[in-house]
């Protein structure tokens, strides 16, 4: 599973992107965020960040959102384009 | 407009800067019979932003879900009005004060349409097409925040 990060989260986490070779007991993406979280900082505080959106294989999704091996995560703040 | 007539759409996001006479031109050579208002939008770098004295911006964009999400903007706009063509352009990168940002045009019979369209697909390219914009001051540099005054100009689409 690849997870990205953009703009100010990826900043704070001081990485774009990583990749899972295996889910081991994740089902959805809380527990993806929950096993970033147990990482303490600074991703416990970034992650904590309630506005923070999500999406799978580039869909925006909700956090009880189930995923698999070959999907492509992603966290990032608000969108502020245009 | 001809039923049979597919849209149009042109979506780039690129680093470069874009001319909006040629933009324009392309737009009224494609379908010259049928085109009867064309709406264009462009946004741009001024100095006051979240804070004063902004001398640049980067802008940082999530490639793949970007044109997907503006691919889908559109759809929903055509679901609303007739229009034939649209073109977005959003710039990505480092842009310098007065730079032009994002531009859209929609072609269409009525101008109704081409107005409505144009503002809709701006709407909602502001609140959920993924792009982050930060600002660059003299000295330091902030990401720009979410605006509620965005979502609420999206409220009044989805009455």
């Amino acid at each position: 599973m690849r997870l990205l990060f953009f703009a100010s989260l990826r900043e704070q986490l001081s990485t774009d992107k990583e990749d899972w070779p295996d889910l081991d007991n994740i089902i959805t993406i809380h527990d993806v965020k929950l096993k970033l979280i147990e990482r303490g900082e600074p991703w416990s505080s970034a992650l904590a960040n309630p506005r923070l959106i999500v999406s799978i294989n580039q869909e925006v999704a909700s956090m009880n959102d189930k995923v698999s091996l070959h999907d492509e995560l992603a966290f990032y703040p608000p969108v502020t384009g245009g | 407009m001809d039923k049979e007539t597919p849209l149009q759409c042109r979506i780039k996001i690129q680093k470069q800067d874009f001319s909006v006479e040629k933009e324009y031109q392309f737009l009224r050579s494609l379908n010259p019979e049928n085109t009867g208002a064309i709406c264009s939008f462009v946004g741009l770098v001024r100095e006051f932003g979240d804070y004063n004295a902004v001398t640049g911006m980067f802008l940082e964009h999530y490639p793949g879900m970007t044109e997907k999400s503006l691919q889908k903007i559109v759809s929903q706009a055509l679901a609303l009005w007739k229009f034939q063509a649209v073109t977005i352009i959003h710039r990505i990168g480092a842009l310098k004060l007065c730079d032009q940002i994002v531009f859209v045009a929609v072609c269409s019979a009525h101008r109704h349409d081409a107005f409505a369209a144009c503002e809709f697909i701006m709407d909602f390219l502001k609140t959920s097409a993924p792009f982050w914009k930060k600002e660059m001051g003299h000295n330091e540099s902030q990401w720009v925040a979410a605006k509620q005054s965005d979502q609420e100009s999206i409220q009044k689409w989805l009455k």
